[in-house]
């Protein structure tokens, strides 16, 4: 019974000097969710681009059928016309408009060229109800979480009377909870007969709904996995993507936490930036040994970026109180050049948004947070600092041409591992590593966590922020459980599992558990 | 290799706006049958563009922090003018001292601007807004509406004049300025000395060198070309004198921001400003004095600019500031910011430059000129613009994903 809604037949597509797609074949039936995966690079845009029109007909060999048509799309708008919908990573909603407005942009409900906002309003309420959302279609959307909006994009997709939903990275930006709640909404959509593409890092994710998974590598089809009968294990799907075996998600270090303790918080307390009354962080303390790998794990907001920015010279936050202690001597961090003085390194998580100078190249990136190491009093030595950054560009595995490259011109790996290069290259003793591994697939992060270990092989320490907890659990020696802004738990790497930290949380959310 | 070729393509618009430069000066000097590249003219054009140079690079500065461009340069060349002549001509104050006044009261204006940008978070576009009206309406003050003039030989010297000749009854090649010819000769073989001690300690150190022939390339384009254009000077007066303050200018200003710790801070800032701050940059103080330099810069020009009136006029410098802006943008700096070169603005200066002087002598009414003027800026700009979207591995900037799908859905 099961009828191909679309085919992708022998699909290639070439960039100057590079074959992006060469022979791609993917079909998906009808009411499915198929799930395309892939290391970064590996084609899934470009054949989305392919599908939704972004690259035109003619442009690429091979052909496209829909609903058995062949199709030639020259843009976007001929896609959506037969109903295929494409969400990006990044989401396209206009923050100052409201969520009514936004549902309908470039859709709008109009009668004789005059907008309908009575039947807009109308209608977004129904197709809000329809993804499980109760806002007011008012509310301006830079009001709403993360979270909330994408579901709005998605009910913006099905008032396009969508038959074909391409999600890219739907959840990369939403925690745990959230990320559950737009899967079951695609199971849901499933039930009422919408086909679903998603494209996702997260395998667990994609074992939970997906029906079929297709595996791309380098350009080409790799697998079509049949995930509804038996459930794929991921190591299985890893394998597909890397084209080896990965019997180790997670590399060992020789153990050597030592006694010693590096960096030392006690009561820390710091307030939000614009509403100085609300906590963010609440009254913290931690510590972390030298060579240790020390989790901090929490719900979007639970306020450990804050926590990690606080301590990074005040880079966050108002009235912060509280002491900070390394090496047993007290410290006075009031700003950004202070903390990068006592070595401490803080990797953001938004490696586009506040870690890279996109525009400039891999060499200025990496020696910008100690311009003195590779510099005479205000005088750059560009041979040294060239030099420099080749070194890392080696140690690290950067792959480029040149360290004179711009870092835009990188993937997303590369990019993470500038990002890392720059501040290891600052010396720090301390790193406080916030989401390092977000938006990398799985060989890169492989290599980042190598990284990590050999960092504090060497006696650095590191706390590592992350919102995913089988990478806490694979990585860290002991964890903190942050929620709202305090800590509420800690455990050791051993006793630690899903279901515990989870429970803490929830019972802490609850109220059953005081501060 | 691989690295020459990467820097070869960040630099490409340059190149591009060098090659058009060129191609320019070739162009005119056919249609003026000559007239462009005769001496006078070349020293004309120096005299002419020499306060543009210097505030289309106190411009660059301020694009480089983040797009942000100062609009009030036009007002403070008059107003720093008037000062100059009220002090000099109205109070018969010495001159020297005179100018070192003025260039403290840019450096005041400079700190009253980039304090309100800077510090209190005003956008620059409105506080140089605010600062060309309120320092046009301090000109009008300061001179009453009138125009004061003629100034001492002592200050007129320090841009309108010539370097002296110091061998006058020598005549070399048949030039009639000796000491321009052999100053030429000196400067190129000193570019061509360090040039050559650069590379060899580079290399001894056993650092990544460019090939040995990119070198001879180097060294044989610019060296011939130093002394051909101070073989022109020689031909008629000599060097200006302004050439050495534009010269200084270029120099300190290109060392300062390739060179630096500051300079290359300035490219982070622009470039992105949260990663800047969480990189240990100073961004606020970064800012702050971008603005004092911007107007420290425009008080140079305001003294150079009022010795080549020879008074000081209330009308003074009008639309100096597009003038700068549009250098910069034609020398490839960004309008987001973190992107642009001294260099660059050098030549998107000239260009500008010699387009009006061209123009001019060809007898085109100046109202053409404004419009060709205006087009060239935008065709230069989208012709980069567009030929961007077409190099290869060009990846489109994530931010903008959704912006840039959609432009190219459109077109």
């Amino acid at each position: 019974m099961t009828k191909k809604l679309l085919e992708m037949r022998s699909i290639t597509k070439e960039f100057p000097g590079v074959k992006a797609l060469d022979n791609v074949n993917i079909t998906v039936n009808e009411g499915e969710i198929h799930a395309v995966v892939g290391e970064n690079g590996a084609g899934k845009s470009t054949l989305m681009n392919v599908l939704s029109g972004v690259y035109p007909y003619g442009s690429y060999s091979g052909d496209v059928f829909f609903d058995g048509q062949l199709c030639r799309h020259q843009g976007i708008k001929d896609s959506e016309r037969l109903g295929i919908v494409i969400i990006h990573q990044e989401l396209a909603l206009v923050p100052y408009l409201s969520i009514g407005e936004n549902m309908f942009l470039g859709n709008e409900q109009q009668r004789r060229g005059r907008i309908d906002w009575h039947k807009t309003h109308q209608k977004a309420e129904e197709y809000m109800r329809i993804v499980g959302l109760q806002e007011n279609p008012h509310t301006l959307v830079k009001d709403i979480s993360v979270g909330k909006q994408q579901l709005i994009e998605i009910a913006k997709a099905l008032a396009k009377n969508v038959r074909l939903l391409i999600l890219d990275e739907p959840t990369s930006s939403l925690n745990e909870s959230d990320s559950k709640n737009v899967l079951d909404l695609l199971l849901r959509l499933q039930e009422q007969g919408v086909t679903s593409i998603i494209i996702s890092h997260k395998l667990n994710e994609i074992s939970y709904c997906a029906d079929r998974i297709t595996i791309l590598r380098d350009g080409s089809t790799v697998e079509t996995l049949d995930n509804q009968s038996a459930e794929i294990p991921e190591e299985r799907i890893v394998k597909g993507m890397v084209g080896r075996e990965m019997t180790e998600r997670y590399p060992t270090r020789s153990r050597k936490v030592q006694d010693e303790i590096a960096l030392e918080v006690k009561d820390f307390t710091v307030y939000h930036e614009l509403f100085p009354d609300r906590k963010v962080v609440d009254n913290v303390s931690l510590k972390l040994h030298k060579g240790e790998v020390v989790g901090i794990y929490g719900l979007i907001g639970a306020g450990r970026s804050e926590l990690a920015l606080s301590i990074f010279g005040q880079a966050y936050g108002t009235k912060a109180s509280g002491k900070i202690y390394k090496d047993g001597v007290l410290l006075e961090l009031n700003s950004v050049p202070d903390a990068i003085r006592a070595n401490i390194a803080y990797v953001t998580e938004d490696r586009k948004g506040s870690g890279l100078i996109l525009s400039n190249s891999i060499v200025h990136n990496i020696t910008l947070p100690r311009m003195d190491f590779v510099s005479q009093g205000m005088r750059i030595d560009k041979d040294l600092e060239r030099k420099t950054a080749d070194h890392y560009r080696e140690s690290l595995d950067i792959k480029t041409p040149s360290v004179g490259q711009l870092v835009e011109n990188l993937s997303g790996g590369n990019q993470q591992k500038v990002l890392l290069g720059k501040w290891i290259f600052s010396q720090p003793d301390v790193l406080l590593l916030d989401e390092p591994t977000r938006g990398v697939d799985v060989g890169a992060k492989y290599e980042i966590y190598q990284i990590i270990n050999e960092l504090v092989e060497e006696g650095k320490s590191a706390l590592f922020i992350s919102s995913e907890l089988t990478e806490i659990l694979g990585m860290c020696d002991r964890i903190y459980v942050m929620n709202q802004g305090r800590i509420i738990g800690e455990f050791l790497a051993e006793e630690a599992t899903q279901e515990i930290i989870m429970n803490r949380i929830m019972q802490d959310s609850k109220g059953e558990i005081g501060a | 290799m691989n690295s020459m070729r990467t820097t070869f393509r960040n630099n490409l618009k340059q190149y591009m706006m060098l090659v058009a430069l060129v191609a320019l000066v070739i162009a005119f000097q056919v249609l003026t049958k000559g007239v462009l590249l005769k001496p006078m003219n070349v020293s004309n054009l120096i005299f002419q563009n020499a306060y543009v140079v210097i505030l289309a690079v106190g411009m660059l500065l301020c694009i480089l922090t983040g797009g942000n461009i100062d609009l009030s340069v036009g007002s403070v060349v008059a107003l720093v003018g008037a000062c100059a002549g009220t002090f000099i001509i109205t109070w018969g104050w010495n001159p020297h001292l005179s100018i070192l006044l003025c260039l403290g009261i840019g450096i005041l204006i400079g700190m009253w601007q980039g304090f309100w940008i800077a510090y209190m978070r005003i956008p620059a576009f409105i506080v140089t807004l605010s600062g060309m009206l309120v320092f046009r309406g301090l000109t009008l003050i300061v001179l009453n509406g009138l125009t004061l003039a003629p100034f001492p030989p002592a200050y007129l010297g320090y841009s309108t004049g010539y370097v002296l000749d110091l061998f006058p009854s020598l005549e070399l090649f048949g030039v009639r300025n000796t000491t321009s010819l052999l100053v030429g000769i000196l400067i190129a073989i000193i570019y061509c000395v360090t040039q050559v001690v650069g590379y060899l300690g580079r290399k001894n150190k056993g650092y990544v060198v460019e090939g040995v022939w990119a070198l001879i390339v180097k060294m044989a384009v610019i060296s011939p070309a130093v002394i051909w254009l101070f073989y022109i000077l020689a031909s008629y007066r000599g060097i200006p004198m302004v050439l050495i303050i534009v010269g200084i200018v270029l120099l300190a200003y290109s060392y300062f921001t390739s060179h630096t710790v500051m300079g290359r801070h300035l490219y982070a800032l622009g470039g992105n400003e949260k990663a800047a701050r969480l990189s240990g940059v100073k961004t606020k103080r970064l800012l702050f004095l971008a603005y004092v330099n911007m107007a420290f810069l425009a008080a140079v020009a305001g003294i150079v600019f009022a010795a080549r009136l020879n008074s000081a006029s209330p009308q003074a410098g009008q639309s100096f500031e597009l003038d700068a802006i549009g250098s910069c943008f034609l020398g490839g700096a960004s309008a987001y910011g973190g992107v642009g070169t001294v260099g660059g603005t050098l030549i998107g200066a000239l260009f500008m430059g010699v387009l009006n002087n061209g123009m001019s002598i060809m007898g085109i009414s100046s109202n053409v000129q404004q419009v060709v003027k205006g087009l060239v800026l935008l065709v230069a700009v989208a012709a980069d613009a567009i030929s961007k979207n077409k190099l290869p591995f060009n990846i489109p900037r994530f931010g903008k994903r959704g912006v840039e799908s959609q432009a190219s859905v459109e077109s």
